[in-house]
């Protein structure tokens, strides 16, 4: 029970680095820039096919991790230059609604380039395999790869956003719009960037999930939903609400998925209590953020009040 | 007892103090004008007394309850009714729609579905009556984002007087006016003076002195006088801190 | 604009001009069920129910999100209440109609009233970001439902029965009921618009502050219109079950709720009739497309961005910015 215990909070772990990857860069573009964006989740989605072309074109994780890398900046840029950049000053209806269209593009064209069977990418040779934790427990390696990458991403974007000019310009923006603009800064050059930012962490948060599962046209559309969780709980324009967030997120779904049935065993009958528990846990976490909402509006980090 | 009683208001932004223990009266009936440099927190006094702003300390009570923990809606109900510096109407109602709503919110219940509002012929009476009153009765069937500014400011008072308030409080109701404009919104206040008090927030010292009964003096979030126009005409204190500026410009 | 007008001269006509409209529509829905047997498209009268129920939707989502600037990203939930409403109901033997809409009504205003009293403590962002995840929460409430065929759904056995009659079974009867009651229900939504309660609710979109400074706080106000929408959209799922003869979650997935605000913001919002012929519009160009490629769902996309780039105020918007350019 321990051991499936611990096995559980590692799997919550991470998805929660995962989603913290992908939520980061939303919260960011919600806050400084006030965009909502439908279309973060399909670019989590294009890193995962970027990848795979790349990787089998060269035959190595790697170097299609790197080939994957400029190639999601450039998604970025480009979607944030069409698509994003006439958004800014309109009604978060009219946003919505490109970026919905935004989803149907870009899911509709993936099936078309590359079909609608699910691809696969191999995993890398150096991080196959499992290796023991405590007593009989295994974990795979890749997995505790993925937990690593990203808690070293996350430090990297703590020393961006609070040891840096760029980040306490997003700071600032992400509590005041209006006084980035007065402190002289070129707003559009600073809003690309955050853009692209946060497409680049999707992008790798796609490419890394990649070897552990299918890839497929569906797969932006669950995070994407679960993302806004993260951020909505988290607090719009907060990195570290996003973090926490994420992780909360993660873990109780995860453990909630495997324990809530057991637990309801305690209070019914087992076959009930696993009928019950199957449909409880996948709301656990939208329950979960109506009562933190319900505590707290504007999130546990967030700092404006709207 | 007095109608609207203000008790030892605090309220700060971090290290900075925009009310310090201001305590105030209004008696029924009368045009309490409340004047001070720009900064001395004027507005955030208005915003405590209406309930837009919470203040850290200290109390507001009409006629003797306190209402200091009641929301801006619920001290309507009260009667305590303001109107904006800022022009603050509903763009795309008429002006007799946006006149109409606030007698609405005072008069019969809100949540009626089915019967037409716009032939309910007591509530545009009503409103036609307050429009009268603030002098834009000639406007009633405009759209209230095709009203001048100084027509704006009629509206603000007209729906505040609509409220049927037992205080009303104006934040600076002639802000941007001049002229006749502002001559003829004096003669309204004028006319309107007695039948309920009025808290009156103003720069224009012609007009404040012209109306009110009592004048309080804040610089720095602090009363440091008040009482009737000629006392505080004559207060050494009033004049270095703030009249004498005006009279040297 | 004549700036003397008499108060009221002129919006009664713009809002009649509105009526007509909407009574254009519903003409031509009345006359579809001829048109089918003209040309003996059987599947004519199928589309057109399901083109009736989207328009009840589409309807409903604009009383909240025109009339009181609720960007409500989980509508498409209330369809599936609707849709199950029928399905479980069936599934205990109680067949008729009005119990059916009665139960999906009830259900429905129970979720929409806590779903939206935590939603609308928030706005902007906030808010679409909610009532997207509250959507998907009841998504995948009823993907785990597997009594009632979780993810797959389930098939309907008969579709509502009326008074005690199998009448729904003919396809031209369940169009006209259809039909019946997208005309009581815009009716219904028509008077609600231009009552006491519609006053506050526009005023409430236009300068929340203001409404409170005359003493009306807007979440009771918004509250109820949320409920209310919630509970008409239900009706529309109601619709669509017995049309489809078949329910299954995808009738809530948060595509769906896309759909219905594209839907609303297609024939311009806050402007019931516009609403309507935005289901008419959207569906029929979905199915346009879907003829001409199996990628319609690109250039639905396509479309999309370049209204919303281009033609900020829907077909209304541009239909007045033609006519004005006439002029």
């Amino acid at each position: 029970m321990t051991n499936l215990f611990i096995l559980q909070l590692l799997n919550g772990a991470q998805l929660g680095i995962l989603l913290f990857l992908i939520a980061a860069g939303l919260t960011l573009v919600f806050g400084i820039m006030d965009v909502i964006n439908l279309a973060h989740g399909v670019l989590y989605m294009i890193g995962a096919y970027l990848i795979a072309t790349f990787a089998a074109l060269t035959g190595s994780f790697w170097a299609g991790l790197l080939l994957m890398l400029p190639a999601a900046l450039v998604v970025g840029l480009v979607i944030e230059r069409l698509v994003i950049r006439p958004l800014y000053a309109r009604s978060h209806l009219d946003q919505v609604l490109a970026t919905f269209g935004l989803v149907m593009i870009v899911n509709e064209g993936v099936k078309i380039l590359w079909g609608a069977s699910p691809l696969s990418v191999p995993m890398p040779e150096l991080l196959s395999g499992s290796i023991p934790l405590i007593g009989p427990l295994q974990y795979p390696v890749y997995r505790l790869a993925i937990i690593a990458a990203g808690l070293g991403i996350a430090a990297g974007l703590y020393v961006l956003v609070n040891h840096t000019r760029v980040g306490m310009l997003l700071r600032a923006g992400a509590t005041n719009r209006e006084m980035v603009s007065a402190l002289g800064v070129d707003i559009g050059k600073l809003f690309s960037l955050v853009f692209a930012l946060g497409a680049l962490l999707a992008c790798f948060a796609g490419a890394i999930v990649a070897p552990i599962l299918s890839v497929d046209t569906g797969m932006g559309e669950s995070v994407l939903i679960l993302t806004f969780v993260v951020v909505v709980i988290g607090g719009i324009g907060s990195i570290r609400g996003a973090f926490m967030g994420a992780l909360l997120v993660a873990i109780v779904d995860t453990l909630g998925r495997t324990f809530g049935p057991i637990l309801l065993r305690y209070v019914m009958e087992p076959s009930a209590a696993g009928q019950t528990g199957r449909m409880l846990a996948p709301m656990l976490v939208y329950i979960l953020m109506a009562a933190i909402l319900f505590a707290r509006p504007q999130g546990l980090f967030g700092q404006r009040t709207t | 007892m007095s109608l609207l009683s203000v008790r030892n208001l605090c309220k700060n932004y971090g290290a900075l103090e925009v009310t310090r223990d201001v305590s105030l009266d209004v008696q029924p009936g009368e045009l309490h004008a409340i004047i001070g440099p720009n900064g001395a927190g004027k507005t955030t006094l208005i915003g405590q007394l209406s309930g837009q702003i919470e203040p850290d300390s200290g109390t507001v009570s009409l006629e003797g309850q306190d209402i200091t923990k009641r929301s801006m809606a619920e001290r309507v109900h009260l009667g305590l009714a303001r109107s904006f510096q800022i022009t603050s109407i509903l763009p795309r109602f008429t002006v007799l729609e946006n006149v109409a709503l606030a007698v609405q919110a005072r008069s019969g219940s809100s949540f009626r579905f089915f019967a037409p509002v716009a032939t309910e012929k007591p509530l545009n009476d009503a409103a036609m009556q307050a429009l009268v009153e603030a002098g834009l009765a000639d406007r009633a069937g405009v759209r209230a984002s095709a009203l001048s500014h100084g027509e704006h400011r009629r509206l603000e008072l007209a729906i505040a007087l609509a409220t049927e308030p037992k205080v009303l409080l104006l934040d600076e109701p002639l802000a941007g006016t001049g002229g006749e404009e502002a001559d003829a919104f004096i003669e309204r206040l004028r006319a309107l003076k007695g039948r309920f008090a009025i808290v009156l927030i103003e720069h224009d010292m012609e007009a404040v002195f012209a109306l009110a009964d009592r004048i309080s003096v804040l610089v720095y979030g602090e009363i440091i006088a008040s009482g009737t126009p000629d006392v505080i005409r004559n207060d050494p204190k009033v004049r270095a801190a703030y009249l004498g500026d005006e009279e040297a410009a | 604009m004549s700036v003397s007008a008499p108060p009221t001269a002129r919006r009664p006509v713009l809002m009649s001009a509105r009526i007509w409209f909407a009574l254009l529509i519903f003409a031509g829905f009345a006359a579809l069920p001829l048109i089918a047997v003209v040309t003996d498209d059987p599947f004519l009268l199928l589309i057109g129910t399901r083109i009736l129920a989207y328009a009840i939707a589409a309807m409903a989502l604009d009383l909240i999100l025109g009339y009181g600037a609720m960007v409500s990203f989980g509508h498409a939930a209330y369809l599936g209440f609707g849709a199950y409403a029928v399905a479980i109901l069936n599934s205990y033997g109680v067949t008729d109609l009005t119990l059916h809409i009665t139960f999906a009504v009830a259900i429905s205003a129970l979720f929409a009233t806590i779903t939206g009293a935590i939603s609308l403590r928030t706005r902007g962002v906030y808010f679409i970001m909610i009532t997207l995840a509250f959507g998907q929460m009841a998504y995948f409430f009823f993907v785990s439902l597997s009594a009632y065929g979780g993810d797959d759904g389930t098939p309907l056995a008969t579709r509502s029965t009326l008074f005690g009659s199998a009448a729904l079974e003919d396809d031209r009867v369940m169009f006209y009921v259809a039909l019946a009651l997208l005309i009581a229900l815009f009716i219904v939504a028509t008077r609600i618009v231009g009552s006491r309660f519609g006053r506050v609710l526009i005023g409430t979109r236009e300068n929340p502050v203001r409404m409170e400074a005359i003493g009306l706080s807007p979440f009771r106000y918004q509250l109820t219109a949320f409920v209310i929408s919630g509970c008409m959209t239900s009706v529309a799922g109601v619709i669509l079950a017995n049309q489809a003869e078949f329910v299954s979650p995808a009738f809530m997935s948060w595509h769906r709720s896309g759909e219905l605000i594209v839907m609303v913001v297609l024939g311009g919002i806050g402007n019931l009739t516009g609403a309507i012929g935005g289901a008419v519009v959207a569906l029929l160009l979905e199915d346009w497309l879907a003829v001409l490629t199996e990628h319609w769902r690109l250039l639905f996309g396509v479309f999309l961005i370049l209204m919303v780039l281009y033609s900020p105020h829907g077909i209304t918007g541009a239909l007045e910015r033609f006519t004005r350019g006439r002029k």
